[in-house]
């Protein structure tokens, strides 16, 4: 736990299952949950960092920014998504491909 | 006794950033991913982050979770609690994501990070995150105030029934 490696292990695999996510889901929502698995992942970084190399608080505050980022980008893509439920009954974004039907 | 809460810890986020990643069942996800919020939040106190592991529970845990149960719950018929879903591409996928894993932890471990023997003591953050945000951050602040004021509005007229 005393060392800087073991938490870039942990933010390097929980990026890759975020990225795996990302890549072969259908759904709208596991992909925004995939997203928020990478933003993590991002975070756990900048606090290691601050904690083990730089010994100051910027970490923490690029942290408290890239959380407020995913609130925000939570709420826009829930609206979006739920205008594509309202159009097309799905949310299946790989069958989403026209403007306009 | 504080390494094995650690690891511990490390397990839960890796197992339930899995579940979600690989699981069939949507709800099934989105609870692991409360699991891998919780997990994170512990991760920042061993971290000495304080401040962000309450926000992490506050903001994740209290707001993006509930608002992503919302979005299945609303864009699918519930009549059980078995809500499917299902993934493209699993082996090509798995096989990119392999590489990159493997890249990230090739080029990261090796390297010898200046001042990695010493780690920071603990002390409170929150009274040193509050100076940063109000001097040296200032223009980051401002700038995310009005970016959160954009989502509120784009969030609200994209959610209206008559767009």
């Amino acid at each position: 736990m005393d060392h800087l490696s073991s938490y870039l292990v942990l933010s390097a695999i929980l990026f890759s299952l975020g990225l795996y996510t990302v890549v072969t889901r259908r759904n709208a929502v596991a992909i925004l949950m995939g997203v928020e698995l990478i933003l993590n992942a991002a975070n756990i970084n900048f606090v290691a960092f601050s904690k083990f190399v730089t010994h100051n608080l910027d970490g923490h505050l690029i942290s408290v920014f890239i959380i407020m980022l995913a609130a925000a980008e939570a709420a826009v893509a829930l609206a979006i998504v739920l205008n594509l439920y309202n159009d097309r009954g799905h949310i299946n974004v790989d069958e989403a491909n026209a403007l306009k039907q | 006794m504080a390494d094995f809460i650690f690891w511990m810890i490390w397990a839960l986020v890796v197992a339930s950033a899995a579940l979600v990643a690989f699981g069939n069942n949507l709800i099934h996800s989105v609870f692991a991913l409360m699991g891998t919020f919780l997990g994170v939040a512990g991760i920042y106190i061993f971290l000495n982050a304080d401040f962000l592991a309450v926000t992490q529970i506050v903001v994740y845990v209290g707001g993006i979770l509930v608002l992503l149960v919302f979005g299945i719950m609303l864009t699918n018929q519930i009549s059980t609690a078995q809500i499917s879903q299902s993934s493209v591409q699993k082996g090509l996928g798995l096989l990119v994501v392999l590489g990159v894993l493997t890249i990230i932890l090739t080029s990261v471990l090796p390297h010898d990070w200046v001042g990695s023997i010493t780690p920071m003591a603990f002390s409170e953050t929150v009274e040193g995150i509050g100076r940063l945000l109000f001097t040296d951050y200032l223009i980051l602040f401002e700038i995310a105030s009005v970016l959160l004021l954009g989502a509120l509005i784009g969030a609200a007229t994209l959610a209206r029934k008559e767009l």
